[in-house]
This record gives structure tokens, sequence and C-alpha cells, in this order.
């Protein structure tokens, strides 16, 4: 199909691109299970949440077991010592981040918890985090506390001997390391 | 054709704000009770379907964290629309057509309250010439109403009796309806306009909530309830996104929808239109031919309770209800979507007696 574009129009550069901005400001209601967690936070404690029917503990808990569709309703403290099942070492700067390259991000299965959290780990160059490590939360002090995850700042290792983790992830024993793998 | 039928409804009771509950608390004892009224678990369900948009919760996959409320491990069939969730039970229809499955589960929420919602709605227009003007969705309605003033096709009046008897029609059959009170329509006109000539009354609510329900074909449906609720026939159609090329005072979409449909408005004998604006119920009452005198939103309809995305599925819902405890034998349930009345989805609904 020809367009015939009327005679003003005949040399007029094509727009090929435009850029409408856009901004919109909303209100995150945390819930009842975030909020939960986050209060646990304030007072020092790592609040997980279980499952009544399969007793898996989610840490933060979103508020539903999602082998079972229901409210996870037992609350459950973790002591805040847990397991390095995955991690990965970052040597690339993205937009907007403070931290001094490189740097390891981990995924936590805190002791007595089915589910992961993700934190930083640092006092440990990243040539010595293995998957099976343990490690162990590092609190803001008391007084600047907030309902937020940064008021943990980050894991560190813990000196114990590894816990064995299974293929898919997931620690299958916390005690040390057995050969050949899983349980 | 298989018979589909619907055989279990449940909604949350509708509110401004919920504040206390993240969307999948919100969702989740609604989603339980639909289950728990045939007494079946997610493990029966062949398929399953919701609609929601991660716009108005301002946070990406919004829609796959809220999936955790029904237990979707194991893994399940599953699939989801950025449309109302009366959509997503035609997604769900087409399925049960295709003979995959037997039953399917549909649901949709919002929390209508996390932004500013008549802007997060001004999105939804093309992002090339209208969007930049962030003409929000009350001033899309607004433009609507008042071309159809000056068309002659709508009267205020008319629309203020629809806001007014929307809300007493709550107070008196909806127990899950947000606002519910007696105020005439003379007291409606008395208002000062709102936006454009709207007044306030003639706008809907902004309304957190959620709704599910559960769909089944030919006998496994009869098994599951007494009173299964058929899908006799079910269509959907739209109108041209630009404003600018439709007659905002005809719904042309509604008219085709109602018509593939198979509705025959004499065989009618109750409707439940999805009708934000009190203009809007004009509108489709004219191009979907209801007569003057049909019982039209027993349940208040979406003047009386708007959760974005829900309000559409909840009229499939109450038609439904009203149909099984013997109100009413064939309804229709229409939902729209989309600024201005633009996409609209027709339902004939009827029972087994
Ligand atoms: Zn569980």
């Amino acid at each position: 199909m020809t367009l015939v574009l009327p005679e003003s129009l005949r040399d007029v550069e094509a727009v090929t691109r435009v850029a409408t901005p856009a901004r919109l400001e909303y209100d995150f209601t945390a819930g009842r299970a975030t909020t939960t967690f986050l209060r646990g936070i304030l007072e020092h404690k790592i609040l997980g949440e279980a499952c009544p029917i399969c007793h898996k503990v989610y840490v933060p808990s979103r508020g539903a077991c999602p082998s079972h569709g229901v409210p996870t309703s037992e609350i459950v403290e973790l002591a805040g010592p847990g397991v390095l099942v995955s991690y990965c070492v970052v040597n690339v700067a993205f937009h907007g981040s403070v931290m001094e390259l490189p740097y390891v991000g981990g995924l936590i299965q805190l002791e007595g918890a089915d589910m992961f959290l993700m934190h930083l780990i640092q006092e440990a160059s990243p040539d010595e985090v293995r998957i099976g490590q343990w490690v162990e939360p590092v609190w803001r002090d008391d007084a600047d506390l907030e309902a937020t995850l940064e008021s943990i700042r980050y894991f560190r290792p813990l000196d114990r001997p590894d816990a064995t983790v299974d293929e898919a992830g997931h620690v299958v024993s916390w005690g040390p390391a057995t050969r050949g793998g899983a349980a | 054709m298989r018979d589909v039928a619907i055989v279990s409804f449940a909604q949350s009771h509708h509110r401004r704000a919920v504040e206390d509950l993240n969307e999948v608390e919100m969702l989740m004892p609604v989603t339980r009770e639909a289950l728990d009224n045939i007494g079946i678990g997610i493990g029966d369900i062949g398929f399953t379907c919701s609609g929601s948009t991660d716009y108005l919760a301002g946070n990406a996959f919004s829609f796959v964290s809220t999936l955790d409320g029904i237990g979707p491990w194991p893994p399940i069939s599953e699939s989801h629309v950025e449309m109302d969730g009366a959509w997503a039970l035609y997604e769900a229809w087409v399925k049960l057509q295709t003979g995959a499955v037997d039953t399917a589960f549909v649901y949709s929420y919002s929390k209508s309250s996390s932004g500013d919602l008549a802007m997060v709605m001004s999105r939804q227009l093309d992002p090339y010439a209208v969007g930049p003007l962030w003409l929000d969705s009350v001033g899309c309605a607004a433009l609507a109403a008042s071309a159809a003033l000056d068309a002659g096709v709508v009267t205020r009046e008319a629309m203020a009796e629809v806001a007014a008897r929307s809300r007493r029609d709550a107070l008196a059959n909806n127990e899950y309806a947000q606002l519910r009170f007696d105020r005439t329509a003379a007291a409606v006109l008395a208002e000062p306009d709102h936006v454009g000539l709207l007044h306030r009354s003639d706008c809907p609510p902004i309304s957190d909530g959620a709704a599910a329900i559960v769909l089944a074909a030919g006998d496994r449906a009869r098994e599951l309830c007494d009173n299964p609720v058929w899908i006799r026939g079910i269509d959907h159609r739209i109108d041209p996104m630009a404003l600018g090329y439709r007659d905002l005072t005809d719904v042309p979409s509604a008219r085709l929808a109602a018509s593939r449909a198979g509705v025959v408005p004499a065989e009618i004998d109750a409707w439940e239109l999805h009708a934000p604006f009190s203009h809007d119920e004009l509108l489709l009452r004219r191009a979907m031919g209801v007569p003057d005198d049909a019982v039209v939103n027993r349940s208040g309809g979406a003047l009386a309770a708007n959760p974005m995305l829900t309000a559409g599925l909840i009229r499939i819902g109450e038609a439904s209800w009203q149909i099984s405890s013997g109100e009413s034998e064939r309804m229709v349930a229409h939902a729209t979507q989309g600024p201005a009345l633009q996409q609209n989805l027709v339902a004939v609904l009827e029972g087994d007696r």
C-alpha cells in the first residue's frame, strides 16, 4: 500500500522514536506475614512461618504455602546461622549499585527453614566461598535496627564443618559432609 | 459444543482499601471458599486461569506470587490474562471445549487502592498519542458521558436514577458490596459536577477485592453441585483502541458480542451488566436491546463495588447465584474492559429447571 501524504508533509523527516516517560507511585502493603517478619527484625529476631499441613518453614513468608494453598500460620523463630546452598560472584557493576567489586550474593538455607533467603556474603574472599558452607548473620547495632532485611548487614562464614547440599540445592544433612554427596 | 456450567462462586467483602493483607492473603480465603463449597481441592482442577494486572500492584510478576495462594505445587496447568477475570473465564471455557479437561478454576483480584487508580488506568491508552496526555479513566468516561448527553441518548436524570438504584439494590441484596445506601436520584442530581458532567455518584467506588469461579463440563458439573448454572452462549468483541475512531455514544462490540452469544432480550429475566459509570449502563442497555422494564444489576453492579479486573467476573458469579437460588431462570452476564467500554464480553446463563 502506498501512503499518499499531503503536500505539506512530503519532505518532513519521519518520526522513528518517541519517549513518553511515565511515573506512578504506589503504597505497598506488606501484609500479615511480611509484617510479622519485619516486626521480628526490629527485635533482632528472624521469624519464619510454617505451613500447618506440611510444616515447611518459609522465611520470610509471603503468607501462603505454595504446596497447600493455605496460610502459613505457625510462627517459628530461627537461630540465625544457615548453609550456603548457592551463590554467585558479581564482577560487573550495575546501575545504582553501591557494592565494591567483586562481591558475593548467596542463597542461604537458615537452620530450621525449608526455603532460602538471599543475602550478601562478606568477610570472605570470593574464592573461599563454597556450597555447603555455614554462614551467620551480622546485624546492625540494636539502636539502628529498622523494619528491613538490611538490618542484617550481611552473612559471614562460620567456623563449622560444611553441611551436605543435594543437587537440587537443599540441605540434606546439616552435619559434616559425607563423601559422595547425597544422604 | 460441550455443556459447561458454573458450579461454584465466591467473592470477598469488597473494601475501599485492604491495608492489613497483601494480595495473596486477600485472595486466599476466596479461592479456598470457592473450592470448599463443592468439596474439592486444587488437585481436582484440570486448568486454572486468573485475571489481574501488575500495573495495579505496582509490582512486576505479582500475579505469579499470588499463585502461591491456591497451592500450585506440584505443578498445575495454569494461565493468566492481563484482563478482567471474565476473560480468564472465557479462556477456561475454551479449554473445557477442547475436551482436554473437565474442570477449571478461574479467579481474579485487585488492590485498586495501591496507586492513584485513575492515573494507573491511563496507562492502558495508546502510548504514542493519548497516553502522554495522562487522560485518566474518569476523564475518559466523562468524555463519553458528554458525547452521549450531547447526542441525547442519555439524560442526567436517567444517569442519576442508575446511580441511586445501584446503591439501593446493593443495600437490599448484596452484603459483599461496598457502597450500600438509600439515596435518591434527586440527591445525586443536586451534587456538584465532579469530572466533566459526571457527578461523584455517577462514578464507581475504588475497591479492593477478589472473586473465584469453578467451571465444570457435562456430568462432572452435575456431580459437583445440585444447581449447575449452564453457560449457553459466550462471546467477546472489541472496538478500536483509538478513542477518535469510535462513536463513544454507542457500544458496537457489546451489541455484536450479545448477538453472537445468542442473547434474545425477551427471553432474559435479569441482567448483570458491568457498567462502572452510570451512563455506561444506559449505553449498554441501548446497545444490547435491554427492555426498559428489565431487572438490571440486582447486586448493585460495579457502581456498588468495583475491584478492577474483577468486577466483570463478579457479574458472572452474581448471575450464577441468582439462578442457582431460583431467583432467575435465564440471565445475561456482561463484562467490560478498556477505556469507555472498549471491550465487551457477554454470556447467557441458564439453570437446570
Ligand atoms: Zn504446606
